[in-house]
C-alpha cells in the first residue's frame, strides 16, 4: 500500500512538473504567441512588442503597485488545438492563477470561449475575436477591447465616404471585398451587407482561399467587376500578394483600404513602391514617436533586455504588442484599486477590465498621447468605444492618413444585441449584468 | 523468462485465432486498460486530462482509422481531417436540427456519413495507384474544406462560419469535466480498437493485407478488389468520421473547418508510418510520439533555458529536434514504434538468460 | 472584349502553371532518380531563397550569393546523403517518404533558426509590374520570363538525363537500387548529384517565388500547388512537370474566373486535384509518366 502511495505520489509530481515553478508574490500574465509557422512573420514582432512592455514595467515601476509581473510565453503556432493545451497549461499558474488571456487570433479565440466562464479567466480580444461579444451581458468574459470588426467596418465605410466628399456620394459606387476564406474573413460579411442597404453602394464579395499565394483569378475577376474601392481583409501572405496583385492588374493601390489585420509593414514591404498610396486602418497612431516607447528603449533595449531587433519598433505590429500588454497593466491596475495590493486573480481582473476608464488624462500618464485612443468599458459594452486611424504607406513607411474616426454604433450595436441574444438563448445564458 | 509461451498449448481453433493469444499478453491488456481506466484518473489531473491525454486519445483514433486505410490495405490517404470534418459537421448537423438525438447516435450518424464520403472518394482507387491515388484523397480534403467554408448551411447559418458543439449529457450524466471527457473518449477509443483488431484477423481483415502486399496476385486468387477497397474506405472513414465528431465535440468545442486543414492529414499520416503501418499499437505509439514530443520539448525548452532564448528560437529548434527524431528512429527501426516493441517482446522472451 | 479577357485569364494561368512547373521538377528529379517522394522540397526552396536573400543583405552581390547559397545546398546535399539516405539504402520507399518528412521539419527549423522568421525583400532587378500589352490584356513580363527560366531548365535537365552518362546512371539507380550497385554505379555519388541538383532548382524556384511573394515561410507551402501539377504529368517526366503545370494552371484560373462565381469563389485550392484526378483515371500514370507494369 505504501508502494502505490509512493508510486502516486511520483506520478503526480512528475505530471505536474510544468507547475513546478512557483511564482509567489506576483501577478501572473500567460502570453499565448506564435513565433513559428505560416504567420510567424506576424506574429514575432507582436510578440516582441508585449514583451518588451512588460520588461519595462518591470524595469521601470517594479512591477505594478510594486508587485511585479511574472509572465511566460507560450507557443501556439496559430493553432487552436496548440492554444487550448497552452491555455489549460497556463491558466491556474501563479499565485493567483492567470490573470487574463490575449489570444491573438480569431480561431484561437472561438476555441476557448465556452471554457471561460467556468474557469474564471477573462480574454481580452483586442480588434478581434467573436464581434457579438461585445455584450458583456451575454459573454461577461470575454472583452473585444478598442475597436471590434463590426465597428472598425463602419469606420472603413466612413473613411471612404470621407474620401468621397460625404456618405451622401456612397450611392452607386461599387466597392469589393477581398478576404482571407476563414471565420476571421468572413466576419464583417453581414455588417457590410447592412451598410451596403444603409448607404446605397454595391457590394461584391471575393474570398481567397488560404494562404493565398496565388491570387490571379481573384484579381482578374475584380478587373472585370471595376470596384471603385477595394477592402483588403487578408491575413498573412495573403496580403502582400493582393497589393502587388492589385499593382500588376493596374488597380490603384490608393483605392484600397485595408483592415488593422493587413497594414502592417510586412503586409506592404514586399510590395514596395507599387503600394504606394494604399491606406489602411490602425488602434494605434503613426510612427512611434511617444515616451512610452522611449521609456521601452530607455529600460529595456539600452540595457540589453530587447526581446527583438530595435529597428522593430517602429512597425505596426511591434505597438500593437504594445497596446495589448498596457491594456493588460491598466486592467491589472484597476483591479488593484478595488481588491488591493496582492496579486491578482482572473476573477478580479475581469473586474478591473469591465471597470476600464482609460481617459486623455491617463493616457497622458502613459505617456501615449496619440498614440492611443480614449476608451470606456462597462458591462454593457465590452468594447470601450476606441476610435480608429488610418495610415497612409507612402512608399517606404506608414504615415497618417486621418484623424481619429469615430466608429458608427447606431449600425454595430442593434445588431450586436440580436446576435448576442440569439447566442444566449441557445446556450441558456440568461442576459443581464450583475 | 517471463514472457514465455511455452506451455501455452493451443488446443483448439478458437484459441489459435484469439485476439491475444499468448497468457502474459492478456495480463498485460488487462494492467494497461486498469491503468488507463483507474490509475489515470485517480493521478492526472486536469491540465493532464483535458489538454494532453484526450487530444491524445482522439487523435490515436484517427490515426487508427488511417492504419486500417493505410496499414491494412496499402491505400495511401491524405484526406483524413476531410474525413473527420464530415464526421464532425453530420453529427452537429444531426443534433442542432433534432435535439432530442442523444450525442453518440449523433457520432455513429457522423462516422457513417464519414464512411459514405471515404467510399465515393475512394472509388478511384480501384484504377489509381500508389502515390497517385493520393491525390485522389487531397482531392476530398480540399473539397471538403472548402465545402463546410462556404455552404452556410452546415454551419447553421453562423456568421463567421464556425460550429459551436452542443453540451453533451446522457442518462442525467454531463460529460463536461475533464475526467467525464476522458473516460467518454476512453471507451470509444477501446472499442472501436478491439473491433478493429477483431476485423483485422478476419476474412475481410486478411483480404486487405493480401491486397496491400500485391493487389493483382490477390484478385488472381479471388478476392474482389473493389469490394475490398471500398470496404477499407470505409471503415476508415467511419473511424475518422467518429475521431472528428470527438475532436469537435471533446477537445475543440468551437470549430471552425479550417481546424481540419491539410496539416492535419499530415499529422496523422506521420503518426501512422512512425507508429509502424499496420498495427493497431502502432497507432497509439505514433499518436504518442506526434502529440506529446513537441509539448514535452516546449515544456523542457521553457525549463531548461529558463526565459534566457527567446521563445521563437526554441520552437524553431523544436522543429529540428523533432525532425531529427523521426528520421532518427526510421534508421534505428524502419518499420515504425510498434516493431521495436515487438523487438522488445523478444528479448524479453529470453531474458534473463542469453539462450 | 471578352475575348481579350478570356485570353488574359489563360495566358495568366498559363503563365502561372509554369511557376508551379518550377517547385515540380525538383520532386521529379528526386523522385525520377531514387523514386523518393521528397516531402521537404518545399522546406529546400524556402532554405535556398532564404539563404540567397540574407547573404545579399549582409552585402553580398547577387552572382556570389547564388554561387554561395549553391555550396550550401551542395552541402545540405552531401549531408542528407550521408545521414539520411545511405543508413536506409534498400528500404521500402514509405520509409525514405517518412525521412523525407523529417528532414522536411528539420530543415524548416533550421532555416528559421540560422536565419530568422521575418519578411525579407528579393529584388533581383527586374520591373515585376512591367506587361506587355497584347490587344486589351496585359501579359506580365516577370512570369514571361520566369516562365522562359522554366522552359530552359526543363530543356537542360532533359537533355543530362538523356544524354550524359550520369543522367544514365541515375535511371539506373532509379530502376533498381541493388541492380545499379551490382554493375558499379557509385550510388552514393549519384544521390549527392541528384540531390545538389534538386537543390539548384530549388535555389531556381525560391527566386522566383521570393520575389513575387518576399522570402518568408509561406513559400514552402507552394509545394501543395506542386503535387496536382507533378501527378498530371507524372511523377518520372520532367517535360510532363510543365505540361502538367500549364494544364493546371490554366485550369484553376479559368475555372475560378468562370465557374467560381457560382459557387462561391475560391475553388483554386481543390479544383487542380479533381482535375488531377480525372486525368488519372484516364491515365493512372499521369500524361507522361512511365507505364506502370504490373506482375504477380
Amino acid at each position: 500500500m505504501r508502494f502505490i502511495d509512493l508510486l502516486t505520489k511520483v506520478v503526480f509530481v512528475f505530471m505536474t512538473f510544468t507547475f513546478a515553478l512557483a511564482l509567489a508574490g506576483e501577478h501572473f500574465v500567460p502570453v499565448t504567441v506564435y513565433r513559428t509557422g505560416p504567420y510567424a512573420v506576424t506574429g514575432a514582432p507582436a510578440a516582441n512588442g508585449i514583451v518588451d512592455y512588460l520588461k519595462m514595467i518591470n524595469a521601470r515601476d517594479g512591477g505594478i503597485g510594486g508587485i511585479k509581473i511574472a509572465y511566460e510565453e507560450c507557443e501556439t503556432a496559430y493553432k487552436p488545438d496548440r492554444f487550448i493545451e497552452c491555455y489549460e497549461r497556463l491558466k491556474n499558474k501563479g499565485e493567483a492563477g492567470a490573470t487574463l488571456f490575449h489570444p491573438f487570433g480569431t480561431g484561437l479565440t472561438y476555441s476557448v470561449i465556452d471554457r471561460v466562464p467556468d474557469d474564471k479567466v477573462p480574454l481580452i480580444t483586442m480588434g478581434y475575436g467573436r464581434t457579438d461579444a461585445t455584450d458583456g451581458r451575454v459573454f461577461p468574459w470575454v472583452f473585444p477591447l478598442m475597436v471590434n470588426y463590426w465597428s472598425l467596418s463602419t469606420a472603413k465605410i466612413k473613411f471612404i465616404g470621407s474620401l468621397e466628399g460625404g456618405m451622401d456620394n456612397l450611392k452607386g459606387l461599387k466597392i469589393a471585398n477581398i478576404y482571407h476564406d476563414s471565420a476571421y474573413g468572413r466576419e464583417t460579411g453581414p455588417v457590410l451587407k447592412k451598410q451596403s442597404e444603409l448607404y446605397g453602394f454595391e457590394l461584391a464579395q471575393f474570398p481567397v482561399a488560404h494562404p493565398g499565394i496565388d491570387q490571379k483569378a481573384t484579381w482578374l475577376n475584380i478587373r472585370r467587376y471595376k470596384p471603385d474601392y477595394i477592402i483588403l481583409r487578408g491575413w498573412g501572405v495573403m496580403n502582400s500578394t493582393a497589393l502587388k496583385e492589385a499593382a500588376r492588374t493596374r488597380f490603384p493601390a490608393d483605392k484600397i483600404i485595408g483592415v488593422t489585420w493587413s497594414c502592417s509593414e510586412q503586409d506592404t514591404m514586399p510590395a514596395g513602391k507599387a503600394a504606394t498610396g494604399y491606406r489602411c486602418s490602425r488602434m494605434t497612431g503613426a510612427g512611434s514617436d511617444y515616451p512610452v516607447f522611449k521609456d521601452i528603449v530607455k529600460y529595456v533595449h539600452d540595457k540589453g533586455n530587447g526581446t527583438g531587433p530595435i529597428e522593430e519598433m517602429t512597425t505596426h505590429l511591434y505597438k500593437i504588442g504594445v497596446l495589448s500588454s498596457i491594456l493588460t497593466v491598466e486592467s491589472i491596475r484597476t483591479a488593484m484599486q478595488k481588491y488591493g495590493n496582492k496579486p491578482m486573480s482572473g476573477e478580479e481582473v475581469r473586474w478591473g477590465i469591465e471597470n476600464l476608464n482609460i481617459d486623455e488624462a491617463r493616457i497622458a500618464a502613459l505617456g501615449a498621447t496619440g498614440f492611443i485612443s480614449p476608451l470606456k468599458v462597462s458591462c454593457e459594452d465590452h468594447e470601450g468605444q476606441g476610435k480608429v486611424k488610418f495610415a497612409r504607406w507612402n512608399g517606404t513607411e506608414f504615415e497618417s492618413a486621418s484623424d481619429w474616426i469615430e466608429t458608427d454604433q447606431s449600425i454595430v450595436r442593434p445588431m450586436i444585441e440580436a446576435s448576442a441574444a440569439a447566442y444566449a438563448a441557445d446556450n441558456g445564458i440568461s442576459i443581464g449584468c450583475n | 523468462m517471463i514472457y514465455r509461451e511455452a506451455g501455452q498449448f493451443k488446443t483448439s481453433y478458437n484459441s489459435d485465432q484469439a485476439i491475444l493469444p499468448i497468457f502474459q499478453d492478456r495480463v498485460a491488456m488487462v494492467l494497461m486498460l486498469l491503468f488507463a481506466f483507474v490509475v489515470i484518473p485517480i493521478v492526472a489531473n486536469d491540465y493532464w486530462l483535458g489538454s494532453i491525454l484526450v487530444p491524445f486519445l482522439v487523435l490515436s483514433l484517427a490515426a487508427l482509422g488511417l492504419n486500417v486505410l493505410t496499414g491494412y490495405a496499402g491505400q495511401i490517404s491524405l484526406g483524413t481531417a476531410g474525413f473527420m470534418a464530415v464526421g464532425a459537421f453530420a453529427a452537429f448537423n444531426l443534433q442542432i436540427r433534432i435535439p432530442e438525438v442523444p450525442f453518440l447516435l449523433a457520432f455513429v450518424w457522423g462516422g457513417l456519413w464519414a464512411a459514405l464520403v471515404g467510399v465515393i472518394f475512394g472509388l478511384p482507387s480501384l484504377r489509381i495507384k500508389g502515390f497517385y491515388l493520393a491525390v485522389a484523397t487531397l482531392a476530398a480534403q480540399f473539397f471538403i474544406e472548402w465545402l463546410f467554408t462556404h455552404f452556410d448551411w452546415f454551419t447553421n447559418y453562423s456568421t463567421s462560419g464556425v460550429i459551436t458543439a452542443p453540451p453533451m449529457k446522457m442518462l442525467g450524466i454531463a460529460f463536461d469535466n475533464p475526467l467525464n471527457k476522458y473516460l467518454l473518449v476512453l471507451c470509444i477509443v477501446v472499442l472501436l480498437a478491439f473491433a478493429v483488431r477483431n476485423l483485422v484477423r478476419s476474412e475481410v481483415g486478411r483480404a486487405w493485407m493480401a491486397v496491400r502486399d500485391m493487389d493483382i496476385a490477390a484478385a488472381a486468387i479471388g478476392i474482389n478488389l473493389m469490394k475490398t477497397k471500398l470496404i477499407a474506405f470505409g471503415v476508415s472513414s467511419f473511424i475518422c468520421g467518429v475521431a472528428g465528431a470527438l475532436w469537435a465535440y471533446v477537445v475543440l468545442g468551437t470549430v471552425e473547418p479550417q481546424a481540419f486543414d491539410i496539416s492535419r492529414s499530415f499529422e496523422i499520416l506521420f503518426m501512422v508510418v512512425i507508429g509502424g503501418l499496420g498495427s493497431v499499437a502502432g497507432a497509439f505509439l505514433g499518436a504518442a510520439f506526434i502529440v506529446l514530443l513537441p509539448i514535452l520539448l516546449n515544456n523542457l525548452g521553457s525549463l531548461f533555458t529558463g526565459g534566457q532564448v527567446s521563445t521563437g528560437t526554441i520552437s524553431h529548434i523544436e522543429y529540428m529536434v523533432f525532425g531529427t527524431f523521426i528520421i532518427f528512429f526510421l534508421i534505428v527501426e524502419p518499420n515504425g514504434l510498434a516493431r521495436l516493441w515487438q523487438i522488445g517482446k523478444e528479448k524479453l522472451r529470453l531474458w534473463p538468460f542469453p539462450y | 472584349m471578352d475575348f481579350w479577357f478570356f485570353l488574359e485569364v489563360l495566358i495568366g494561368g498559363l503563365l502561372s502553371g509554369v511557376m508551379y512547373s518550377l517547385v515540380a521538377l525538383g520532386f521529379v528529379l528526386i523522385f525520377k532518380a531514387s523514386g523518393v517522394f521528397n516531402f521537404a522540397q518545399g522546406a529546400m526552396v524556402l532554405f535556398a531563397a532564404l539563404t540567397f536573400v540574407r547573404l545579399v543583405e549582409y552585402g553580398v552581390p547577387m552572382i556570389g550569393a547564388a554561387v554561395l547559397t549553391m555550396i550550401v545546398m551542395v552541402i545540405l546535399a552531401i549531408v542528407v546523403e550521408r545521414l539520411v539516405l545511405r543508413p536506409l539504402v534498400n528500404q521500402d520507399l514509405i520509409i525514405l517518404f517518412m525521412a523525407t518528412i523529417g528532414l522536411n521539419y528539420f530543415i524548416e527549423g533550421m532555416a528559421q533558426t540560422v536565419w530568422d522568421s521575418n519578411v525579407h525583400v528579393l529584388d533581383l532587378g527586374i520591373d515585376e509590374y512591367a506587361a506587355f500589352e497584347v490587344g486589351q490584356a496585359f501579359i506580365n513580363k516577370f512570369d514571361v520570363m520566369a516562365a522562359g527560366v522554366a522552359g530552359a531548365l526543363v530543356l537542360v535537365l532533359s537533355l543530362f538525363f538523356q544524354y550524359t552518362a550520369i543522367g544514365r546512371a541515375l535511371r539506373a539507380v532509379a530502376d533498381d537500387h541493388q541492380g545499379a550497385l551490382s554493375v558499379g554505379i557509385p550510388l552514393r555519388h549519384i544521390w549527392i548529384y541528384v540531390w545538389s541538383t534538386a537543390g539548384l532548382v530549388a535555389l531556381v524556384a525560391g527566386l522566383v517565388w521570393g520575389s513575387k511573394l518576399g522570402v518568408q515561410f509561406a513559400i514552402s507551402t507552394v509545394a501543395l500547388k506542386a503535387i496536382p501539377v507533378l501527378i498530371i504529368g507524372g511523377f518520372t517526366s520532367i517535360p510532363g512537370a510543365i505540361i502538367g503545370g500549364l494544364i493546371v494552371g490554366s485550369g484553376e484560373k479559368l475555372a475560378e474566373v468562370y465557374l467560381g462565381p457560382f459557387v462561391g469563389g475560391a475553388i483554386e485550392n481543390w479544383f487542380p486535384y479533381m482535375l488531377a484526378m480525372v486525368v488519372l483515371m484516364i491515365r493512372p500514370q499521369g500524361i507522361f509518366g512511365e507505364k506502370i507494369i504490373e506482375r504477380v
